[in-house]
């Protein structure tokens, strides 16, 4: 595989090139369209249950079909959507920042990505088999146990198969952070994305396998007649929602700490000036993700644990607010005394400030247990998760997608459609969910298919409704933007905002795909930052011109997944039908096989040649 | 910067605009109004954390404002590299030390609030409620007293009146915002919390926790009168003989048709532990039909002609005989004179 040879092609030789593909920036590529292509699923959704709730006793859906959008909304837009796009940004930047030329375990983070995939389409199979769960996205056992048809069978096997992906994906960057970093580029000298993303990492490694369990002991019950969640039988539900949220609570860090490292970044370059506050932004995050594993039953407060256990839960879930504090003022005074430019990235990061601040604030509000009796369940809390998780989580994707665009694609995204993508968003947020701060406090619970004439909840409602045509505008403008972009956009040089970190350090834009043709040399915190204004303008090689060790492509990942895909849909229907069993047993033949086959044939990958280094040079 | 500061403002003004139109809620629905213990306790609370929480935010707006007027990059000066400031121990102290501090002024009247309203040590000297949640209706048994209601609970103000919380299906959540703040209605185990209102009326309730298609629909009141109303009307529960018979032909033959038409399988008329259905011992004097239809025969007779398009997914739906619309209205008329007591929800707001 020549280097050339990776410049045109065919649709049918880029098509094969994705599928296998090994290389970080391609699989960065696949998760940005898988999760688009979830996100947008995610938003039509939303839009159905905002018109169901234009007006009272509206009947634009079924009771049982709008009990599928709120599920299946949420269930996409966390796990299909916001997960898989920050995977995608990790994969883009992290090992450029890092100065590696790729992730650790190149074939794992293929076979996560088709994991994910493969998971997501399987979930979204059930819309047209029968009916999508409709269990709420937290599926709480004794009405998931009890519901009708085979949806929350697809949610069973869909979020298992996709969150193996996503397992994968957090094991591959820590073993990618603590073995790959360029020479010199010191754990106190990683940008704090790659920071962020070491610490995600963390969270999914131990968050994840307690959803795994979840699932694994729902699927039992639901398909080999176990009854962990069954009380007739003994069972108990309180256990699920424990092992729900002691995955739940880590999992909104998960979406949202990378999205601090990448603001935290983005202030810095834009200010032109160093993070305040480096080493405490690092162990704020850590904090955070500590005490994130602490605070999981303050989403039981009203399930009857008890006033001790409601006490200390409520008193851990404030405490975070002081890390949190910690990194909004140091943010702010990395802008203090600099020179701000405001373009799309940055104007997503300002935004971010003031949103994710109220929903902190309503955060704390919610962790006093007494009043929280009030919040829970209700439109209270529907406006402060999508405070913090569109507002930081989602505000951030935007703000890292004009920010890296240039790196992954060598264009710039359009300014005036990032503009007016940015304001009608904002203005159409605010419009949507604040107002659900009152709804909520006036008696509106969540998940409520209609609200009743005559209880003052109407405004309120059409508000909202409005608010979510305002956000959908901007969110077809923005794919207009990257149309536009791909067909007419301006080129990119490799560091066009004037960069401080290594993914701005490139030669090309996009970055060659083995990165860096020798590592650089890092001399501290922002190297290239250093380098140009202490240096020589670019990094220094921490090494002599070599040969460039690479992986080979593989398509067992797509195979594999394709198997569990298969098997899946064995899962699901060997109750009904034996010859379901077929496709089970089939289906992870198909998938052990090509782990047999993995196993058993060595690939040693393949060299770039220095002569082929230095004549593409020329 | 003007159109920046434009948005703002005119963001602003539509959503204080929204709130002033809506006011705080339907009275005696909204938490915001609270007209009991349980609904006072969370309300000092919200009112404390939000007037803590928005100085905070105030002082993160104030700082971000000024930081996006003083340091936008200048024309002429494109090439200016600010100072790269490393940090500064004192003032990350202080913004560390000052949330430490605000965290301890709203967790301690937290921790207070939380034990004081848990207690239920004193329960036996209070009236004790069985609260059932199905889907989707709520049933109360009174327990000594020998008598049942179903989506109406009938309480004294000025007391404490505890109630035992379990499912029999799914878990539900049993929330009376304007009264208490709410309480899971688990299927493994008794979840006990109390109800003290403050002032008469006819409180709204609502499942808050997704339990099914018709989760939205499973509406219930919680009707507070005065003491003596209160004795009075358990009196009359009591005293309630479920053999009597209806004054008028009509009503009569409805009692019979109900009977044979295995309404009675299901709903009790007069005492009865088990209750497959509500108990319709007061039906005449029901605020809303299955929680959510005025109680008008009209809509009676529609709810027994066809509930599934009332409330998707219930429980009663095929599971008896269809009726001819004549049967169905003597059966109606025979359930709007179910009116053991005078005691009604007009009477908790006089
Ligand atoms: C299988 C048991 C069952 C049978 C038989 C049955 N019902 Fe019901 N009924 C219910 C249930 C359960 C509800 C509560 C539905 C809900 O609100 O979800 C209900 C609700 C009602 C209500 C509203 C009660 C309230 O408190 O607002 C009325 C009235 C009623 N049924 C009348 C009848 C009549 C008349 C018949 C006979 C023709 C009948 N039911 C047969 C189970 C039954
Ligand atoms: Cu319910």
């Amino acid at each position: 595989m020549s280097v050339a040879a990776t410049q045109k092609k065919g649709f049918g030789a880029m098509l094969w090139d994705y599928l296998t593909t090994v290389d970080h920036k391609k699989i960065a590529h696949l998760y940005l369209a898988g999760g688009g292509f979830f996100f947008i699923l995610g938003g039509l959704e939303a839009l159905v249950i905002r018109i169901q709730l234009i007006k009272p006793e509206n009947d634009f859906v079924s009771a049982g079909l709008y009990n599928e959008m709120i599920t299946m909304h949420g269930t996409t837009m966390i796990f299909l959507a916001a997960m898989p796009i920050l995977l995608g940004l990790m994969n883009a930047a992290m090992p450029l920042q890092i100065g590696a030329r790729d992730v650790a375990f190149p074939f794992l983070n293929s076979l996560g990505f088709w994991l994910f995939m493969f998971g997501g389409l399987l979930l979204n199979c059930s819309w047209f088999l029968g009916g999508a769960p409709d269990g709420g996205w937290t599926s709480y056992a004794s009405f998931a146990l009890t519901s009708p048809g085979h949806g929350i069978d697809f949610y069973v096997l869909g979020l298992q198969i996709a969150g193996a992906g996503t397992l994968m994906g957090g094991i591959n960057f820590l073993v990618t952070i603590v073995n790959m970093r360029a020479p010199g580029m010191t754990y106190m000298r990683m940008p704090l994305f790659s920071w962020a993303t070491f610490i995600t990492s963390v969270l999914i490694l131990f968050a994840f396998p307690a959803l795994t369990v979840a699932l694994f002991l729902l699927m039992f019950d639901r398909m080999f007649g176990s009854a962990f969640f069954d009380v007739a039988l003994g069972g108990n539900t309180v256990i699920w929602q424990h092992l729900f949220w002691i995955f739940g609570h880590p999992e909104v860090y998960i979406l949202i700490l990378p999205l601090f490292g990448l603001f935290s970044d983005v202030f810095a370059t834009f200010s032109k000036k160093r993070l305040f506050g480096y080493t405490a932004m690092v162990f704020a995050t850590m904090l955070i993700a500590f005490l994130g594993f602490m605070v999981w039953a303050h989403h039981m407060f009203t399930v009857g644990l008890g006033p001790v256990a409601n006490s200390i839960f409520a008193i851990a879930t404030m405490a975070i607010a002081v890390p949190t504090g910690i990194k909004i003022f140091n943010w702010l005074a990395t802008m203090w005394g600099g020179s701000i430019t405001i373009n799309s990235a940055m104007l997503w990061s300002l935004g971010f400030i003031p949103t994710f601040t109220i929903g902190g604030m309503t955060g704390v509000m919610l962790g006093s247990a007494v009043a929280d009796y009030q919040y829970h369940d209700t439109y209270f809390v529907v406006a402060h998760f999508h405070y913090v998780i569109v507002g930081g989580t989602i505000f951030g994707i935007f703000a890292g997608l004009h920010y890296w665009w240039p790196m992954m694609f060598g264009r710039i995204l359009n300014e005036t459609m990032g503009k007016i993508t940015f304001w009608f968003f904002l203005v159409g947020f605010h419009l949507t969910f604040f107002i659900q701060h009152f709804l909520g406090l006036m008696g509106m619970p969540r998940r409520y298919w209609v609200f009743l004439e005559d209880q003052g909840l109407d405004l309120g409602n059409l508000i909202s409704t409005i608010g979510a045509f305002l956000m959908a505008i901007a969110v077809i403008v923005f794919f207009i933007n990257i149309i536009y972009t791909a067909a007419k956009g301006e080129k990119s040089s490799p560091d066009p905002w004037d960069g401080r970190t290594l993914e701005w350090a490139v030669e090309t834009s996009p970055p060659p795909f083995y990165n860096f043709k020798q590592l650089p040399l890092i001399r501290g915190l922002d190297p290239l930052w250093i380098e140009k204004t202490e240096g020589k303008g670019k990094m220094t090689p921490a090494e002599p011109l070599g040969d460039i060790h690479m992986p080979n492509g593989s398509i067992l990942p797509f195979i594999m997944s394709i198997g569990f895909f298969i098997a899946g849909f064995g899962f699901i229907y060997h109750g009904d039908h034996a010859i379901w069993y077929l496709a089970l047993y089939g289906g992870m033949a198909l998938a052990l096989g090509c782990m047999a086959v993995r196993s058993l044939k060595d690939d040693h990958g393949f060299h770039i040649k220095k002569e082929e280094l230095e004549r593409e040079a020329d | 910067m003007k159109g920046w500061m434009g948005k703002f403002k005119a963001l602003f003004l539509l959503s204080s605009l929204a709130l002033f139109l809506t006011g705080c809620g339907k009275e005696n629905l909204t938490a915001l109004v609270p007209k009991g213990y349980g609904a006072k306790s969370s309300m000092d609370l919200i009112i404390l954390t939000t007037v803590i929480m928005s100085f905070v935010l105030l002082a993160v707006m104030i700082f971000f404002v000024i930081v996006l007027v003083r340091f936008r990059k200048k024309k002429g000066q494109e090439d200016y590299i600010p100072k790269q400031v490393e940090g500064n121990q004192t003032l990350e102290t202080i913004w560390t030390i000052i949330p430490i501090i605000l965290v301890i002024i709203m967790g301690v009247p937290t921790v207070i609030a939380t034990f004081d309203l848990a207690d239920a040590s004193k329960a036996d000297e209070h009236i004790n409620v069985d609260v059932t949640g199905n889907q989707y209706w709520w049933h109360f048994d009174y327990g000594e007293d020998e008598f049942q209601t179903s989506q109406d609970l009938y309480i004294p103000t000025g007391e404490k009146v505890y109630l035992h919380l379990k499912s029999s299906d799914v878990i539900h959540s049993f929330w009376v915002p304007s009264l208490s703040g709410k309480l899971d209605v688990n299927p493994e185990n008794e979840n006990t919390m109390f109800l003290e209102a403050h002032e008469e009326g006819v409180y709204w309730g609502k499942c808050a926790e997704l339990c099914g298609p018709s989760h939205s629909l499973m509406d219930f009141k919680v009707i507070a009168v005065s003491p003596d109303d209160y004795e009075q009307w358990a009196k009359d529960m009591n005293d309630f003989d479920p053999e009597a018979k209806p004054k008028d032909t009509v009503a009569q033959e409805g009692q019979e048709l109900f009977e044979e038409k295995s309404c009675m399988g299901c709903h009790a008329v007069g005492s009865s532990p088990v209750a497959t259905g509500p108990n319709l011992t007061d039906f005449g004097n029901r605020t809303k039909i299955a929680g959510i239809l005025e109680p008008t025969k009209e809509n009676l007779v529609d709810w027994i002609q066809d509930p599934e398009k009332i409330k998707p997914g219930n429980e009663m739906t095929g599971k008896y005989p269809s009726l001819s619309d004549d049967e169905a209205d003597k059966i109606a008329e025979y359930l709007l004179q179910l009116k053991p007591t005078d005691v009604a929800p007009e009477s908790a707001s006089k």
